[in-house]
């Protein structure tokens, strides 16, 4: 098991884009070598020594390899992008991006993740000490993709659009989420034990949704009717939650598990249970 | 300043030369018959082959549409396409050339860029509404280094409309021609003729005889009204007429029939209509299911009557983005696909619509498209009618024109695709049947040559004594190679030209800009009879102030608006 410190110098002014912070790129190489490796800041090359200290040792195989971070990180983006195995911790907040496209390992953020953090990941995971920004495991402005499997863990708030068009996969959430979470979901399970903001699950069409706290109902879904229990990858949750389907301008069939204690507000759906 | 192209492999088709060794020499950005060999920057193109600069008849480059699909699709500026590997999707600075992005919606600089690359040095924007042309116009400012025009669409045109109804011929030539110099059109495009004014109404014109709502005039009517207008005004190219029912099953039929509607109005051998992106209009079968290739009636068609000329619209397996003045048919195409689909509205004058898409080879419906385009390419016989498009960005980026070639000129390139193409879709083609090869000759004609006749731009398309001096020099040797079997080293030549001269200058070497410029945008004027100006004129500004949300005299673009242009004077018949 070995490991590698990169503690921050100074916080970069401009965005840097740090794809090679990655157990696969960076295992095997000695210190000098990932010093003299290129990151862009901004529009100008530097290289990774001119913004870290870098002390200790990565191991020949991606999987043994630890990558620590440190210092204020919240301009740098995309580390671990495509990682398949390794570890990262983050020992402070982390700009864009983090962890995209990754397919296995896992990266642990101690602070706040910028947006997009987990943009289109395959696999691994993903465990966010603070809040996360908006975007989470969505896909680049203007394309159709989103969260493809893996698991992702926020243990603060989230911002808006969680999980777009989230096709498989796990996220929880331990505090709220803004408007539009699950927008245009085809699959995989949402847990949220805050409260989710308006229009949750817009244009979903598969997946399900478990929310602990309130909000409400988009006029596009059905009530189903009332559960004790709900589901996540073999995990039982408590209820009793009142079960929605939708969103019907998409035909779509995505379910929404929502704590009946806590919103008192849709108990005037009771009536059209079927 | 004097440059000698020596040694090279000539293919120029509009002068007879099929491939002989010719030098060729150029003084201030034209070809002369001798310069001073000392003197002379010289560029060694032996064992090369040189051809004219290419010309472009029909890519949607610049235009308000254009950056409507910038803004529905920014993943277009981050994606990387993997049929184009070998081109970055996003261009560095350099001291020379500015920065971009984009693949099937590159953005102005790039598109410059990328055409210069591959030795295009002429494209015309094909589709501009009258009152958006001056977005046009910014945009083809700043594409660097080629040169251009853009088509005027006038097909669903409510004035054009009004006077076709009253039969006013003269005075709807008129109009046209006031359009034309006011905001600097070079020719007369027409998309689904009173189509997409019945859009306005949420229908459709579904024949040729189809009344347009409100205006009582049918899409033969308005396509036979616009080819005498355009010969009455003597317009250097012929009008380009983008059918009805585009897109949909047992199409075909209109496309023959447009076709068929101005043969009689033909003189003296010479084509009096462009049917543009064929392609997308020749299918037969009833529905999706039973959609098959009918691009051998078209071709037989073509083959027999003179009148008419024709452009591919060849679909690449790839992701790109449709955009079209034809509104239903994208409207439709959102229906299909459940993509993300842009409508827009031009007030009076036109619509326009946008979706994008991926072009898959397991998709039935794609492979026959495929072979379609193809098809029309090898079956129509004469190259000087048939040219190369693909309708950039509707049936894949111009970035592979030089896949294209490679099909056209190898069977063997064309059976590897159609290897993997569903079986169906094998069946109902005929391009399995086809032997046919383009030759390099050809290849320069229907890229070229043909083009710059269709279009008569008489110092383009040629490298005859006195013609511009925009040069392409591609590294194949054509006594060497065997453009069949060897298909990918053509495929890879014809990408990144060995050298691209534009106006006697070398402005890319392998694909690298070496030097940026700003090309001539085009534009005619007929210049009618002042009497018959000034006799539609009041009627004309009545009707600005009935119809239009802007006065007359904003309507136009001034000539200071345009950087580096060329009117073509052309001489009217009234």
């Amino acid at each position: 098991m070995a490991e590698l410190k990169l503690t921050l110098k100074e916080k970069p002014k401009v965005p840097v884009e740090a794809e090679v912070i990655s157990p696969d790129v960076l295992a095997g190489k000695s210190v000098s070598e990932i010093a003299s490796l290129n990151v862009w800041e901004g529009n100008s090359k530097i290289k990774i020594g001119d913004l870290f200290d870098i002390e200790g040792s990565t191991d020949g195989n991606p999987e043994a390899t630890t990558i620590i971070l440190e210092g204020d990180l919240t301009k740098v983006r995309r580390i671990g992008k495509k990682m398949t195995a390794g570890r990262i911790v983050v020992k402070a907040s982390v700009g864009f991006y983090v962890g995209e496209e990754m397919t296995g390992g896992s990266i642990i953020v101690e602070g706040n993740a910028g947006s997009w953090a987990g943009s289109v990941m395959k696999g691994g995971s993903i465990e966010i000490k603070g809040n996360a920004g908006d975007y989470l495991t969505a896909g680049i402005r203007g394309i159709c993709k989103g969260m493809m499997g893996g698991t992702i863990t926020i243990h603060g708030d989230t911002g808006v659009e969680l999980g777009y068009w989230m096709e498989k996969g796990t996220i929880r959430v331990g505090g709220n989420t803004g408007i539009f979470t699950g927008i245009h979901m085809k699959g995989g399970a949402i847990m949220i034990e805050g409260d989710a903001a308006d229009r949750m699950g817009a244009g979903m069409t598969g997946g399900k949704i478990i929310l602990m706290g309130r909000t409400n109902i988009l006029p596009s879904f059905f009530i189903d009717g009332i559960k004790k229990k709900a589901k996540v990858k073999g995990e039982k949750i408590e209820g009793p939650f009142y079960v929605f389907t939708g969103d019907v301008t998409e035909s779509g069939k995505g379910k929404l598990f929502i704590l009946k204690e806590k919103n008192s507000h849709l108990s005037k759906f009771e009536k059209y249970i079927p | 300043m004097e440059l000698l192209v020596k040694n090279g492999f000539l293919y120029d088709p509009l002068s007879g030369i099929d491939g002989e060794r010719v030098d060729i020499c150029v003084r201030d950005g034209k070809v002369v018959e001798k310069v001073d060999g000392k003197k002379a920057e010289i560029i060694d193109a032996s064992n090369m082959i040189v051809m004219p600069g290419g010309v472009d008849i029909h890519s949607h480059i610049a235009g308000p549409k254009v950056n409507a699909g910038r803004l529905l699709c920014p993943e277009d500026h981050r994606t990387r396409d993997r049929c184009a590997r070998c081109f970055r999707n996003c261009e560095i600075k350099t001291p020379i050339t500015r920065s971009g992005t984009g693949c099937a919606i590159p953005s102005v600089f790039t598109t410059g860029h990328i055409y210069t690359g591959m030795g295009y040095t002429t494209v015309m924007e094909p589709a501009s509404p009258p009152l958006k042309t001056l977005h046009t116009h910014e945009e083809l400012n700043d594409i660097p280094l080629i040169d251009k025009a853009c088509f005027i669409l006038f097909g669903n045109n409510w004035l054009i409309m009004e006077y076709l109804k009253e039969g006013k011929i003269e005075e709807c030539a008129a109009y046209v021609d006031w359009v034309l110099r006011a905001i600097k059109g070079y020719a007369i495009k027409i998309v689904c003729p009173g189509g997409v004014e019945a859009w306005k109404w949420g229908g459709n014109v579904h024949s040729l005889e189809d009344k347009v709502p409100n205006f009582d005039v049918t899409p033969r009517e308005i396509v036979r009204g616009l080819c005498k207008v355009n010969q009455l005004l003597n317009l250097p190219h012929t009008i380009h007429v983008h059918a009805i029912g585009l897109g949909t099953p047992g199409n075909y039929r209109f496309l023959l029939e447009t076709m068929d509607s101005v043969r009689d109005l033909q003189k003296e051998d010479e084509p009096v209509i462009h049917m543009t992106h064929c392609q997308f209009n020749s299918y037969g079968g009833v529905d999706w299911r039973s959609l098959s290739s009918k691009a051998d009636e078209i071709a037989k068609y073509v083959n027999s009557h003179s009148h008419v000329t024709v452009d591919m619209g060849q679909v690449i397996f790839t992701q790109t983005t449709t955009m079209t003045g034809d509104g239903p048919f994208e409207y439709l195409l959102h229906q299909i696909t459940g993509n993300k689909w842009m409508n827009t509205d031009v007030e009076v004058e036109s619509g326009g619509g946008l979706v994008p898409i991926r072009y898959s080879k397991k998709n039935y419906v794609h492979a026959v498209m495929w072979t379609i385009g193809l098809e029309l390419a090898l079956l129509i016989e004469d190259p000087w009618r048939v040219f190369l498009t693909t309708d950039h960005p509707n049936g894949g980026p111009f970035i592979n024109y030089p896949k294209v070639i490679a099909w056209l000129m190898s069977k063997r390139a064309r059976e590897k695709v159609t290897r993997k193409l569903p079986r169906l879709a094998r069946a109902r083609s005929h391009i399995t049947g086809i032997d046919r090869e383009y030759t390099f000759y050809e290849i320069a004609t229907i890229t070229r040559a043909a083009t710059a006749k269709a279009l008569k731009l008489e110092s383009k398309g040629h490298l005859g004594v006195g013609a511009d001096a925009d040069i392409s020099v591609y590294d194949i040797n054509p006594k060497k190679t065997d453009p069949s079997v060897d298909y990918k080293k053509v495929r890879k030549a014809m990408f990144k030209a060995a050298y691209t001269i534009k106006g006697g200058e070398v402005v890319a070497e392998r694909g690298i800009i070496k030097k940026c410029k700003i090309g001539k945008t085009f534009w005619v004027q007929p210049k009618v009879s002042e009497d018959l100006t000034q006799s539609i004129m009041p009627e004309l500004t009545e009707k600005f102030k009935d119809y239009y949300t802007i006065n007359i005299g904003n309507y136009g673009v001034p000539e200071s608006y345009l950087v580096n242009h060329e009117p073509l004077k052309v001489k009217s018949k009234l």
